[in-house]
């Protein structure tokens, strides 16, 4: 049987489950269950690297997995979009996986099967977002997302562990159960179907007041995507080993949720009936008070993955902040920003990992000095920073640009301040870390500097390598997306 | 297409099994009552009473391909025509029910043969499956029978035999014996209630055949001894459904009878009333025509919000394992009700479908906590700590059932509230969403409470741990648990049997055709 779009489409799902499978069946082998998760991850990079290349070419593979009572369908359907991001979920997957075996393996971690069979079952579930052909299946991998993502967060087992990965449950599916399944019934009562339309579903189907109360349904039950006040389950999220935290906010989950959220306004709503919308005018707002309040927030942490935990927050606003402005620039630079941001952010957490590995430091002002015994790592944070605050020649750049070139609307250049004082404030929390590392004094000397394991400190630079990469090769990326957002004038 | 293959199928049985496959099926299991008692031995009285609830499985799966052919059967006790003789009318509304009673009537007593070996006397044991027969064969009769009179008898069958299947807990904690108590005080006024409203409306009609009944009351909608009639039945009805706020005897009940009995009446028995409350609104007085509606929108709209809502917060706060279930019953039982009240075809069909799933995850629930009790003796909430780790297939059925309960996608559950949230949309019940949303967290909260205990707490000492006699799962036990746990799963793929049937009986009660 020889390879086609459709058969990828279910691929997707296959092999990472077969992995899960792998994961089970040798988990009294450690190298052979790793060898199982390292192979799904390149077979699953294989796989997307098809897709993207048929999508490329025009292609939209659709196939039904299942026909739910009653004409509602378990659909997958590939546009660019999606196959964006399941390329950026599979890539890291497979670098995070290398790195979760150094990390676990450092630091001697408990329950390592359990650790992989729910990481496979959670990249399966990011796969099923990201191919999700409507809003119900989207919906279905999205809780099926937060529930594989459950035992990770909880990965430690003590009553911090615990108490943290209640507080992700509870928030992910109260607000899901809450507010974005009556939002996903209501678009299907309302629009016939949940279908994922270019033009917008919602487009000319509902009133603007019922669009609005939908758009905030959405926007909020969406709380993946982490926009104020739905965004506490994340620095709780912390408690978990790093590789989940890696996870969490660069490979599927808060992408999931941005990915959502996007998928919501450039399908569900359409971008012209979105900017019609009044409330699209004020989430924007509230997305741009996220911005620097976590940002802001995110400077008075002293604990590093906390530190970064609110900045993913407010880089996240970025994303639902060029939604919600919905012009088609701004919408890009959304797009882009969805996968600029992964990779700066999983090199700042990998770093953070790999520290804690060698040292077991956890906190900002513990750092002074280690700069040179630790050279490769914090050279990766320093890119990783410059990406995140969005200097050229690096991947971050371009999404900023693209956000502020699609807010020059008079009523929408006030978020042009807020994305300038966010970067301000990005420099402010995430450059003092690298440049203490190296410049500072350490305040006493170990008597033999404990080394990172190696396959915690490459995975960082792949990472950080794959941003400098990324900077020069937007040309491509952008004519693979400007289908979506055709409908305006596109640099 | 599996038209065809039924009724190949069919074409294998004698006639005769055809023919009266309607009065077999109660008959056989009232019948095997008595005999059940005369088996002196425990074990052999489980494999007779399994043996005729296994042939009852079978003749209701006749009766549905005899349905499937066409479309509703009915059967005219010794040829006396319909308004003078019995009929027994078999439907897509009843035959869903009696698949879901005689269905778990054969998992419950291949799944509580240890439980029933470890918690009852060897003496106990005979007459413990011959009340659980009479049970089995009243519930069965309540489904099927065309005959207004026919419900109360055999309704009071089942009640007066769950009355001692209750009391039989009493052995393992003395509680069982109020609670059995407490319930036949409250079963028998809700038996009376429905008997004055049958005499009433008997006054009004001269008839009790239920068909006879509605071409009757035509013309009659006004007459105030029918309302009254009406409004007793409903209060009967309601008090053996646990309608909120007649539920009090249920926790109880459930959750200090013997384990296997619990697992059984989860289950069915409530489905059972509100299925004859379903028969008695929409079927005998067509659409609450004696109130105009105001029954569904005024009564039991309010009551099954309520239910949904404050059951769901006393579920939370239970440490008791099977009254927390319980509970959560309660509040479930307020999803069909909401269903009910709202008086469309797609509400209706959407309470139905919950019903059907609702008896698939309590079912697993209650059998899964029934496996804990006997390995480690769990009652209470923290004794589940660790079984993630020492019982892992129970304790993922459990966790799969549960999150059918829940409502998650991937599992039946949410096929139901999804179809009943667009019922609620469509009849412009905002409030009614939120209740169902608001209820579904509670959910996840009481549930993952459990969830939670299994997988993340250490279990304790092996000293506390070590009471009861099964150190391994009773593959017996396990096996329909298993069974409910997937069909949990396979339901959300492929809901197009129950959805056939609920879809068919409202548009059948309510005309139109259901979304």
């Amino acid at each position: 049987m020889s390879w086609t779009p459709e058969l990828g489409l279910i691929l997707l799902l296959a092999i990472p489950l077969g992995g899960s499978v792998g994961v089970v069946l040798l988990s009294r082998w450690p190298n052979l269950r790793e060898a199982a998760t390292l192979i799904a991850g390149a077979l699953l990079l294989a796989n997307v690297t098809a897709l993207v290349l048929a999508v490329d070419g025009g292609a939209r593979p659709s196939a039904t997995l299942m026909q739910v009572a009653g004409g509602i369908a378990l659909n997958f359907t590939l546009e660019p979009l999606g196959a964006v991001f399941a390329a950026l979920a599979s890539a890291l997957w497979l670098i995070n996986s290398l790195y979760s075996i150094g990390y676990m393996r450092g630091n001697k971690a408990k329950d390592q099967t359990r650790f992989y069979l729910s990481f496979t079952v959670a990249i399966a579930a990011a796969m099923g977002v990201a191919a999700a052909g409507n809003m119900f299946t989207l919906f279905v991998f999205y809780e099926a997302l937060t529930l594989s993502t459950y035992p990770l967060v909880a990965h430690n087992g003590d009553e911090k562990a615990r108490r943290g990965a209640r507080i992700y449950l509870s928030i992910l599916m109260g607000t899901s159960i809450g507010l974005f399944l009556p939002a996903v019934i209501a678009t299907q009562v309302m629009a016939g179907s949940t279908d994922f339309l270019p033009g917008g579903l919602l487009a000319g189907n509902v009133t603007p007041v019922m669009g609005s109360i939908l758009l905030v349904l959405y926007a909020f039950g969406i709380s993946k995507a982490a926009l104020m006040p739905v965004q506490n389950w994340l620095p709780n999220a912390m408690v978990a080993p790093t590789p989940v935290s890696a996870f969490l906010h660069a490979v599927a989950v808060v992408k999931a949720g941005v990915f959502t959220m996007l998928k919501m306004s450039v399908y569900i709503f359409g971008l012209d009936f979105m900017r019609t919308l009044p409330a699209s005018h004020w989430l924007a707002w509230i997305a741009a008070i996220s911005i620097v309040l976590a940002s802001l927030i995110a400077l008075s942490k002293d604990n590093l993955k906390e530190r970064l935990a609110y900045s993913t927050i407010s880089q996240l606003s970025y994303i639902t902040l060029g939604a919600m402005i919905a012009t088609p620039l701004a919408a890009m630079g959304a797009a882009l920003h969805i996968i600029m941001h992964a990779w700066g952010k999983i090199t700042l957490f990998m770093c953070a990992g790999a520290i804690y590995t060698a040292r077991h430091i956890t906190n900002v002002s513990q750092l002074k000095g280690l700069g040179k015994s630790m050279p490769w790592v914090f050279g990766a944070f320093m890119v990783g920073s410059f990406s995140i605050i969005g200097l050229p020649p690096l991947a971050g750049a371009w999404s900023k640009l693209l956000l502020m070139m699609g807010s020059t609307d008079p009523i929408n250049r006030v978020f042009i301040g807020a994305l300038i004082i966010s970067s301000l404030l990005n420099v402010a929390y995430l450059l003092p870390i690298p440049v203490n590392a190296f410049f500072g004094k350490p305040p006493d000397k170990p008597a033999k500097p404990p080394t990172a394991p190696r396959l915690t400190v490459i995975p960082p630079l792949i990472t950080a390598a794959g941003t400098i990469v990324l900077f020069f090769a937007i040309g491509p990326i952008l004519d693979f997306l400007r289908p979506v957002f055709e409908s305006g004038g596109m640099p | 297409m599996s038209a065809l293959i039924a009724s190949d199928l069919l074409a294998l049985l004698p006639a005769w099994v055809l023919l009266h496959a309607a009065v077999l099926l109660v008959v056989t299991p009232l019948l095997s009552g008595p005999i059940a008692l005369l088996l002196s031995r425990g074990r052999l009285a489980w494999a007779w009473a399994l043996g005729i609830s296994i042939i009852t499985f079978a003749l209701s799966l006749v009766l549905y391909a005899q349905v499937m052919e066409h479309g509703s059967v009915m059967y005219v006790f010794g040829n006396w025509a319909p308004p003078v003789g019995i009929t027994y009318n078999i439907d897509a509304l009843n035959i869903l029910i009696l698949l879901i009673v005689a269905g778990m009537g054969v998992l419950s007593l291949i799944n509580g043969l240890p439980s029933v070996m470890q918690e009852i006397e060897p003496k106990d044991q005979a007459p413990f499956f011959a009340a659980f027969m009479l049970c089995l064969a009243g519930l069965m009769g309540v489904a099927i029978t065309g005959d207004a009179f026919n419900v109360f008898v055999f309704l009071e069958i089942s009640s007066i035999s769950t009355y001692i299947l209750v009391a039989m807990g009493g052995r393992q904690d003395r509680r069982a014996l109020t609670s059995s108590f407490n319930y036949l005080i409250l079963g028998t006024i809700g038996a009376t209630f429905f008997v004055i409203g049958l005499g009433l409306v008997y006054m009004a009609t001269g008839t009790l055949n239920m068909a006879d009944i509605t071409i009757q009351l035509q013309g009659q909608s006004d007459s105030r001894v029918v309302r009254a009639g009406f409004a007793f039945i409903v209060i009967g009805l309601g008090l053996k459904t646990a309608m909120f706020p007649l539920h009090t005897w249920l926790p109880g009940a459930y959750s200090y009878a013997p384990t296997m009995v619990g697992t059984f009446l989860a289950s069915t028995a409530t489905k059972v009333a509100f299925y004859a409350m379903v028969r008695f609104i929409f079927g005998v007085f067509s659409a609450g025509e004696p109130f105009d509606g105001a029954l569904l929108e005024l009564v039991l709209a309010p009551m099954a919000v309520a239910a949904m809502i404050i059951c769901s917060v006393q579920a939370l706060y239970q440490t008791d394992l099977r009254k927390l279930l319980a509970y959560s019953s309660v509040a479930q039982l307020g999803y069909m009700l909401l269903g009910l009240s709202m008086g469309t075809a797609a509400g209706l069909s959407a309470g139905l479908l919950h019903l059907f799933n609702h008896a698939l995850m309590k079912g697993a629930l209650f059998m899964g906590i029934g496996i804990f009790a006997l390995c480690y003796g769990v009652r209470r909430v923290p004794d589940l700590a660790g079984l993630g780790k020492t019982m892992p297939v129970t304790a993922a059925a459990f966790t799969v059932s549960g999150l059918s309960l829940i409502g998650m996608p991937l599992t039946a559950g949410f096929v139901s509230k999804y179809y009943l949230i667009i019922a609620a949309l469509e009849r412009g019940w905002w409030w009614a969403v939120a209740a169902i949303l608001a209820s579904s967290v509670l959910a996840i909260f009481y549930v993952w409470k459990m969830v939670e205990m299994m997988y993340l707490h250490e279990a304790p000492k092996a000293k506390s741990r070590a009471r009861k006699t099964h150190a391994k799962v009773p593959l017996l036990a396990l096996i329909p648990l298993l069974i409910l746990a997937v069909a949990n799963v396979w339901f959300f793929f492929d809901a197009s049997l129950p959805k056939g049937l609920t879809d068919a009986a409202a548009a059948a009660l309510l005309g139109g055709g259901a979304s």
